[in-house]
């Protein structure tokens, strides 16, 4: 084990991959040799060269139906959305091309393709730089959606997405780039299945449903109300599609009180599924309370840091709905 | 280039089997037997038969709403075809695509589209595809004159033109997309100038004379493995309204007489008796054996059984 950034991890499951299938290619804006507008790719234009990683046109339609085709064909593709919000000057190529090709022509092709795109606010960017749009994706028949919460996630399940048949919406969140945590040496590192939960914290009183960025606040939320004596469960989904509803069954049988917590706008939201989930389920039975969401307000992300910090759910605001909940 | 006898017999076997299709499709309509729409080429009949026929199974087409000549140029099985536009198991989607989505992978074509100019950025993939693995092919990509106002069109030329990528953009202009005239759509006569803007070399043809674009697509397949990739206008028209409801308020009946003066079959026809590349009773065996054909893949179709919801799941995703 070692300590590497989120960001590194996913360099290293690109990197990693490439080096093992010829047939796997990576275009985007500006991801040669400036490295990608998050330093995510930095290294990889030197070490695969100009046909490899193809720096394209600022032109999200095409690199989008671009990956698509080369991926239709035989190539495999990782394409990368400078921000996941240019995905709206990519929808048609992503929702109605790439998601439906399979279907829509009675399983004659595949698409094997991953769409990275980094997602959430806090960084000051404002209103069309910040946005979590997963749900969005999640709707869309064809399409599978990853969001990883950890370093060693974003590896393994880049490289599962990589490997998968299907087009991929990997939403990377851009605060997450610069954490640390624990990766398996390279060489021994982990694929991790799609459609698999993890529990990243035990507990026993109250669950949290959450994803993403929404993890590491989760858990801080959760260590600090351990020292009240509340003994919180934190399950990170991993993969909205498919989602492991198993998994979030599980947890509520097991507390009986369970909190959604995601950035998102709440109207909408992927944490409305999520809610679903648990109670068509017959962990209904189980439940002590009414199950919670907790999403961003159904506002455009703002740019002053201090409403931005505002706008999503806060350790202080996952902290009274848990309270509420018991 | 003098095409050989065995060509001219290919081409107007297909552009006749593709009239009768539309006609019989058109028939089957009417008589409530299809309960999708559907966009009909009569009148456009040379351009996606001259362009397909020129090339190798190994060249990939992207086809349009309005592209059934081109996936009988392309050597599609007609009467899957067929099956499909009835929404049968048989048909090429298993029915659950229609016409607006048929293809073959194992032709070569990556399919029709429903959204306009949503198959052009596709294109520049395949054609990445060929490019990085160093093929002599390359992938042809047609789409309308109203196509040429998406944004998808000028991203995918100027990242094509940029790349060098093998791709053969066709534009099958018939003057209008639904009812608005290119003339209330766009500034220029000639939609092939747009590839000038993008380094690419552009030409129009006439779009009704198939021996002409069949000659043409021969060469603007060197040129495009040599150069880079080409756009090619086709000027022609469409006779029939845009689809099963259409009025046809937006142009003249005398408009239409016109363009049904410059019949693309009638056009073929003549040039192969002038020039006695075939006889009249020649002629005549072809055109039995296409009205033949679609006979044949309509009993086809008819006999299908159809898709069963059991199976609705299968091929949302694959393994
Ligand atoms: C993106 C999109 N916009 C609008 C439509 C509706 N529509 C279908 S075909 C068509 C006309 C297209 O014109 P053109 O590209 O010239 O092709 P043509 O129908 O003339 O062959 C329209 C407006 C659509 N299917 N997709
Ligand atoms: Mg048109």
């Amino acid at each position: 084990m070692r300590d590497i950034t989120y960001a590194q991890a996913i360099n290293e499951a690109m990197s990693e991959e490439m080096r093992l299938d010829k047939n796997l290619i990576f275009i985007g804006e500006d991801i040669g040799v400036y490295g990608g507008a998050f330093g995510v790719s930095k290294g990889m234009f030197e070490e695969f060269g100009p046909e490899r990683v193809k720096d394209t046109p600022i032109s999200e339609q095409v690199i989008t139906g671009c990956a698509a085709g080369a991926s239709m064909t035989g190539l495999k593709t990782i394409a990368e959305m400078m921000f996941s919000d240019f995905m709206t000057l990519a929808m048609d190529q992503l929702a109605n091309q790439a998601a439906k090709n399979r279907f829509q022509f009675g399983g004659q092709g595949a698409v094997p393709m991953v769409l990275r795109a980094p997602g959430g606010s806090g960084t000051g960017a404002a209103e069309q730089h910040s946005q979590s749009l997963e749900a969005w994706v999640a709707h869309v028949p064809g399409l599978k959606v990853v969001i990883p919460s950890t370093p060693a996630d974003a590896k393994g399940l880049l490289k599962a997405s990589i490997r998968d048949n299907n087009p991929v919406v990997f939403l990377e969140q851009k605060l997450l780039y610069r954490q640390k945590g624990p990766v398996a040496e390279i060489g021994e590192d982990e694929i991790i299945p799609l459609g698999k939960a993890d529990v990243k914290r035990e507990g026993k009183d109250v669950t949290i449903i959450t994803y993403g960025r929404m993890v590491p606040r989760s858990l801080k939320v959760a260590e600090d109300l351990a020292k009240e004596g509340i003994d919180v469960e934190v399950v990170d989904i991993r993969t909205l599609v498919p989602l492991d509803k198993e998994a979030l069954i599980k947890s509520a049988k097991k507390t009986g009180k369970v909190l959604v917590v995601h950035e998102a706008c709440q109207t909408g939201g992927f944490g409305g599924e999520l809610v679903s989930v648990v109670v068509e389920s017959d962990a209904f039975f189980y439940l002590d309370a009414p199950v919670k969401r907790l999403g961003g307000l159904d506002v455009p992300i703002p740019y002053n840091p201090n409403l931005e910090a505002q706008v999503v759910p806060t350790e202080e605001k996952i902290t009274a709905a848990i309270k509420n909940l018991l | 280039m003098k095409l050989s006898k065995e060509t001219h017999k290919e081409l107007y076997l297909k552009m006749v089997q593709t009239r009768k299709f539309e006609e019989t499709a058109a028939r089957l309509f009417v008589e409530g037997k299809v309960h999708g729409t559907a966009h009909f080429c009569i009148g456009e009949e040379a351009t996606g038969v001259g362009v397909c026929t020129s090339l190798e199974v190994e060249d990939y087409i992207l086809q349009t709403h309005r592209g059934h000549n081109q996936g009988i140029g392309k050597n599609m099985d007609i009467k899957k075809m067929m099956a499909e536009f009835l929404g049968k198991e048989t048909g090429y989607c298993k029915g659950k695509g229609g016409c607006m989505h048929i293809a073959d992978f194992s032709v070569g074509s990556l399919g029709a589209n429903g959204i306009v100019g949503g198959g052009i950025p596709l294109a520049t993939g395949a054609a990445l595809k060929q490019q990085y693995n160093k093929e002599d092919n390359i992938t042809v990509v047609f789409f309308g004159d109203g196509a040429t106002n998406e944004g998808s069109f000028h991203e995918s030329l100027n990242l094509a033109a940029t790349w060098k990528l093998p791709v053969l953009f066709v534009c099958t202009n018939n003057y209008y997309g639904m009812s608005t005239s290119t003339k209330k759509s766009m500034a220029i006569d000639d939609i092939s100038i747009r590839a000038e803007g993008y380094g690419m070399k552009g030409i129009a043809l006439d779009g009704n004379d198939v021996v002409n674009i069949y000659e043409e697509t021969i060469k603007a397949k060197k040129y495009i493995l040599e150069n880079g990739p080409m756009l090619m206008v086709l000027n022609t028209y469409r006779w029939m309204g845009h689809s099963k409801s259409d009025a046809q308020i937006y142009r003249t009946k005398e408009e239409v007489a016109e363009w049904k003066e410059k019949c693309p079959i009638k056009r073929h026809r003549d040039f192969i008796l002038k020039n006695k590349v075939m006889t009249e009773a020649e002629l005549e065996a072809i055109e039995a054996q296409a009205a033949q054909d679609i006979k044949d893949a309509v009993a086809f179709a008819e006999s299908s059984p159809e898709p069963k919801i059991e199976n609705i799941f299968d091929d949302v995703y694959a393994d």
